[in-house]
């Protein structure tokens, strides 16, 4: 059965939103796989560390599967050894977005996260030779591109996932985005990003939304939806169809996609009720249809 | 101390000849097609030229490096792969990589031919670089312009490869291989298709005060007034405004290029090998100016003399320039 899995909070929320988030997730949200862990900053880690255990043991006790997701960008020491004591873990599962995570884990098994540029089956061969048993795909793949990819991934018995929802990412940094609007540096941010739960928005000089900063992260200002797109993608060979956080009633979104999934509702009510759900973001599926990321292309009549 | 030599890019065959004239090491090019990171209309070289311009370089003792720097989508492996079965033919000198299953096909079928991990593979830390070494023979890593000097030498002293560094051009500061960006405003994608900011979608548009903007696919990246000089829209250079910024400023970076020249001294005693000059989208004449003050540079240097930096600060005169994340942490 298709799974449906929570990815990893991309911004900094307060370690009191993430409990009640998780919290709500673990009561009412219908996904089967849930990533936790700090991928875009190391600064921020600290804030929420410390709950880490107590929301494992909370997602597991709701029978979620918990998958523990290292940092994308890997250079300072500290960052070396939060993604070496990651490696490390034998209890849970972990994804890994980053190479030195590659070579900290060895041949052990591990899932290979969206940041790892899985673009094809030569790729993704080479990774499972070295231990990979999952493989998240890239957000900007256009669809023959995901069943190809697909189609050898599951050949090879690995799991294959897609972001189905949610803010694409569309680039990491050195620098902090959010620290230099404000005047500041990466080592002085003062943790400004706190105050952009769902990043912070730019608009072109005429006006325009066009992108979200979130730190050294830049993100998508519209939302990824590939509901309508569902059925293919799992017709395609896809097995865990992701959704990332953003500031919205997360539990309703899931529960939409659960419904769509299970046949409980209709994809036309689904799309419609997503749009509510999704506020002001614009929805978009242009990645999937080979064009502009920011599009959105309009289902073709059912043949 | 390092060999310090001196990577220079080669966009056509003319500007290869005129790199290895000018007293380049290394030059570096790719195909016309999208198996390398600069697909841009114009530029690159057929099989045939290729063919000629290794000749070329061989006979005056230059090496030729072939750029596959791409990310091939699923379902198209094949073509990168031929390229790399071409460039072998052809007796280039080195591969350019950044894909993993690229990489691996090397490694398998020419295991005599030296693998470079470029920059769009962005490994970043000593781990990382080792993972390629290790697993994939990488000979060379091709640094992310995101670190500062004190970390490149940390590097050095914990990787089993030869560092090369870029020291001029383009100021890329996204983390390479992570960018969507002109994906997501053209449907053109930069690791795949080897394509940034194409000259296809970029228009200027005169607005009725006057002012000039340039835009990507329909967004305006940039506005400029009546008296500015009207920059091409590279998404990353680009002016926008945020709640905070009302007025509009540079979110990610002001259009500035990289010019390391008075780290050079510093970067050859931090044990860096070899040193990349960005711009296979450029003129001869610019190959020219620029790869001849560097081979000055780099051979004072070499024979323990001043290097006449003054030159090469000059060669982006008018122009504003960085160091970048190179020269301090604060650049981040």
């Amino acid at each position: 059965m298709t799974q449906l899995t929570l990815g990893p909070i991309a911004y900094h929320w307060s370690a009191d939103a993430r409990r009640d988030f998780y919290a709500c997730i673990a009561d009412e949200a219908p996904v089967d796989e849930v990533y936790l862990g700090e991928v875009i900053c190391s600064k921020r880690a600290p804030f929420h560390e410390a709950d880490l255990p107590a929301t494992i043991e909370r997602l597991e006790r709701a029978g979620k599967r918990v998958i523990l997701s290292t940092l994308a960008e890997v250079m300072l020491n500290r960052e070396r050894r939060a993604t070496e004591d990651m490696a490390a873990m034998e209890a849970h599962e972990i994804e890994i977005n980053n190479a030195a995570g590659l070579y900290a884990r060895g041949k052990r098994p591990h899932r290979i996260g969206p940041f790892m540029n899985a673009y094809n089956e030569a790729t993704i061969t080479w990774m499972a030779g070295q231990g990979a048993t999952h493989v998240c795909l890239p957000a900007e793949m256009p669809a023959p591109a995901i069943a190809a990819a697909a189609r050898a991934a599951r050949a090879l018995g690995l799991g294959v996932e897609v972001q189905v929802y949610g803010r694409a990412s569309l680039a990491v940094s050195a620098r902090c985005y959010h620290a230099r609007a404000h005047g500041r540096t990466k080592d002085n941010c003062q943790f400004v990003c706190e105050e952009d739960p769902d990043g912070m928005p730019l608009r072109t000089r005429d006006d325009r939304p066009i992108l979200r900063v979130n730190g050294i992260q830049t993100l998508s200002e519209s939302y990824i939806d590939l509901l309508p797109e569902a059925a293919r993608l799992v017709a395609d060979g896809v097995t865990h169809l992701q959704l990332m956080p953003q500031a919205v009633d997360m539990v309703a979104v899931t529960q939409v996609f659960r419904d769509v999934l299970d046949g409980r509702m209709p994809t036309g009510e689904a799309g419609s009720r997503l749009a509510m759900l999704s506020g002001d973001a614009g929805l978009s599926n242009g990645f999937y249809h080979g064009t502009a990321g920011y599009r959105r292309i309009a289902a073709a009549a059912p043949t | 101390m390092s060999l310090a030599e001196l990577i220079c890019p080669a966009g056509t065959p003319a500007a290869l000849r005129t790199a290895v004239d000018a007293g380049a090491d290394a030059v570096y090019c790719g195909f016309q097609d999208t198996t390398n990171a600069r697909n841009f209309p114009g530029l690159n070289f057929t099989p045939d030229e290729l063919a000629e311009a290794v000749a070329y370089a061989h006979t005056r003792g230059t090496k030729v490096l072939l750029a596959l720097n791409t990310y091939p989508p699923a379902g198209k492996v094949d073509l990168w792969q031929q390229a790399a079965d071409t460039g072998a033919r052809l007796g280039v000198d080195a591969f350019i990589v950044a894909d993993m299953g690229v990489a691996d096909y090397i490694a398998r079928t020419y295991p005599g031919i030296r693998l470079h991990l470029s920059v769009q593979a962005a490994a970043s830390s000593p781990e990382a670089i080792r993972y390629y070494c290790e697993n994939l023979g990488v000979k060379r890593v091709v640094l992310p312009r995101i670190l500062t000097i004190p970390e490149i030498r940390q590097i050095r002293s914990e990787i089993p490869c030869e560092i090369e560094t870029f020291i001029f051009g383009n100021h890329g500061l996204m983390v390479e291989r992570r960018c969507s960006l002109t994906n997501y405003l053209t449907g053109q994608s930069t690791n795949m298709d080897g394509v940034c900011s194409p000259a296809s979608d970029v228009e200027y548009v005169r607005d009725a005060d006057g002012s000039m903007s340039s835009q990507l696919a329909g967004f305006t990246i940039d506005r400029f007034g009546p008296e500015e000089k009207a920059g091409y829209p590279t998404i990353c250079k680009g002016r926008y405004t945020a709640p905070h910024r009302p007025e509009g400023y540079y979110a990610f970076e002001e259009p500035v290029s990289l010019n390391l020249s008075r780290l050079l001294p510093e970067l050859i005693e931090a044990g860096v090998h070899a040193f990349k000059i960005e711009g296979r989208q450029r003129s001869k004449s610019y190959v020219r100016g620029v790869v001849r003050a560097f081979r000055a540079a780099v051979d004072d240097i070499k024979a323990g003399h001043e290097a006449n930096i003054a030159d090469l600060i000059a060669l982006t005169e008018g122009q504003k320039q960085t160091q970048g994340a190179f020269d301090t942490k604060k650049w981040r």
